[in-house]
């Protein structure tokens, strides 16, 4: 079964951070995405650019509206994402304690809806 | 000789969960198809046993009827028919020695009602509903909520039980410490509903009791160095052992001052007190402990009246620190009482009764009607135990306080 593992950080105390530390969170997230990959639990991870740079399109009434945005009211933004095959929530959970982000931010797991072809 | 509906709900009472318990895994940890083919074997029972006898082994019968409807139910569904076979394999035969060496699915059930993933009070109700038998109404009772909000919150832990996979299983020793907290939780609540049922005909369901205490002894077994569980199995062993005290020969209410201690049961006290003295052994010191230790000391008194109330207060008013609720403020004053007079415990559940904690709870009124009598304020005293008997509901503590009203007033 496939889980998303959803990555959820503070951005602003992220830009703080210094060169140090972001190379050593960038050697952590490397060797648990190895880790991963070597248990054949990785399906996909990318990192994504701060909210910011995020656009938010909407169709109201058959029309397009694009916003700036969306703005984080929330204190933790998404900042990236695993997909990954897990046999089930604990194993699930398991890999997602592993991401170094959950020492600072959360990560939230989702099941990924699976669709069955029906059979006759 | 029972009749068949006694058998048949004590079977319920008994053997449901466990049978509720096997089904979910074999049916892979659907629990709403699993409580739907139990309930259609006790159906069948209810039908064929009267016409046709009781079978030797009731329990093994509901479950071999259970899986042959989770059979029916799985060849209709093509695409399980794989696990035909393994189901089966489950209580292939009525026989009594085999019935007693089905591997035991209650403690699993207990830890996948007990996930994490799910609400805490969602825990609870499952694993009330599912390894207790408990109806939808009982537990919406015990939790002061409309059955309806209940029937939702459980139908939505089941479906987060399916869609989020959460596995039938008791987890990997590292996941063991965020589940335990949960599970003992839950076994101490089965063990209170059943101590004391909050409705029914009856005072105890000693079922319930016996229950709890065999998931306990189960979860020591798991979990041996885990000081917790040791202080739950000591609380749960130390009141069980007064059961045959508990209730008079007329099914009412005997509290703990008038029970005869020779009805006690001697030997598993002694071992509820061992098992204190061991969690204390591995540092124990949490509310269960602290519980434990309460029961203890009057399970250490050979009569009422050397009972150490004293240190029975100091253990209330640590326990009102550890889980702050009005229920245990309630229980320190009437220590309090013991230990240093009934004025000084009626100025504690007067201040209770000003903060409107327990507007509805009977047992309020009930302990200051207790000790309004005991200061010999017999006017205040009967309309206390008046106020109490509008709120009860069991028919065993409404007689109980029908009594001392009666003795109250012909004195």
């Amino acid at each position: 079964m496939k889980y998303l593992l959803m990555i959820y950080e503070n951005e602003k105390a992220a830009e703080t951070l210094s060169e140090a530390d972001v190379q050593r969170v960038m050697g952590e997230y490397g060797t648990f995405e190895a880790a991963i990959k070597q248990s054949g639990h990785f399906i996909s991870g990318e990192e994504l650019e701060p909210t910011a740079a995020a656009t938010t399109v909407r169709i109201r009434d058959g029309k397009r509206l694009t916003t700036d945005g969306p703005f984080a009211e929330t204190r933790e933004q998404l900042g990236g994402f695993f997909l990954v095959e897990a046999r089930d929530l604990d194993e699930a959970i398991g890999i997602a304690s592993r991401i170094p982000s959950a020492r600072s931010g959360s990560v939230e797991v989702r099941p990924v809806r699976e669709f069955t072809m029906p059979q006759d | 000789m029972m009749d068949t509906t006694s058998i048949l709900e004590r079977a319920h009472r008994e053997d449901y969960g466990r049978i509720v318990a096997t089904l979910i895994r074999v049916l892979d940890g659907d629990f709403g198809a699993a409580e739907e083919v139990v309930q259609d074997a006790f159906a069948a029972a209810l039908k064929q046993w009267p016409r046709e006898g009781v079978p030797r082994e009731p329990a093994g019968w509901l479950m071999r009827v259970a899986r042959n409807k989770a059979v029916d139910r799985m060849r209709r569904s093509a695409r399980l028919e794989a696990r035909v076979g393994e189901l089966e394999a489950v209580a292939p035969s009525v026989d009594a020695a085999e019935w007693q060496t089905l591997p035991d699915d209650s403690l699993r059930l207990l830890f996948t009602c007990c996930h994490p993933a799910l609400s805490p009070e969602a825990q609870v109700a499952l694993a009330l509903r599912c390894l207790c038998g408990l109806t939808t109404e009982q537990i919406a009772r015990a939790f002061l909520v409309s059955p309806a909000t209940l029937a939702q919150r459980l139908v939505r832990a089941q479906r987060k039980i399916r869609t989020a996979r959460i596995p039938y299983v008791i987890p990997e020793p590292e996941a063991l410490a965020e589940r335990t907290e949960g599970v003992l939780h839950t076994l101490y609540l089965v063990f209170s509903e059943g101590y004391a049922a909050t409705d029914g005909p009856a005072l105890l369901r000693v079922d319930l009791c016996e229950e709890a205490l065999r998931l306990a002894r189960l979860a020591r077994s798991l979990l041996p160095e885990d000081a917790e569980v040791a202080s739950l199995r000591a609380l749960m062993l130390l009141h069980h052992s007064r059961r045959r005290a508990r209730v008079a020969a007329d099914g009412g209410l005997v509290l703990l001052d008038r029970q005869d201690r020779s009805l006690w049961d001697g030997a598993q006290r002694d071992e509820g007190l061992a098992e204190l003295e061991s969690a204390l052994g591995m540092g124990a010191r949490g509310a269960y402990t602290v519980q434990a230790a309460i029961a203890a000391l009057h399970a250490q008194a050979p009569r009422a009246e050397d009972t150490d109330w004293a240190q029975i207060a100091a253990l209330y008013a640590r326990l009102v620190v550890l889980t702050p609720g009005p229920v245990v403020a309630l229980n320190h004053a009437a220590a309090v009482a013991m230990a240093r007079g009934p004025e000084h415990g009626l100025s504690l559940v007067d201040d209770l009764e000003a903060s409107g904690r327990l507007a509805d709870y009977h047992l309020l009124p009930a302990a200051r009607a207790d000790l309004l009598r005991r200061l010999g304020r017999k006017d205040e005293a009967v309309s206390a135990y008046r106020r109490a008997l509008a709120m009860v509901r069991t028919a065993p503590e409404r007689r109980f306080l029908e009594a001392r009203l009666r003795e109250l007033l012909a004195e």
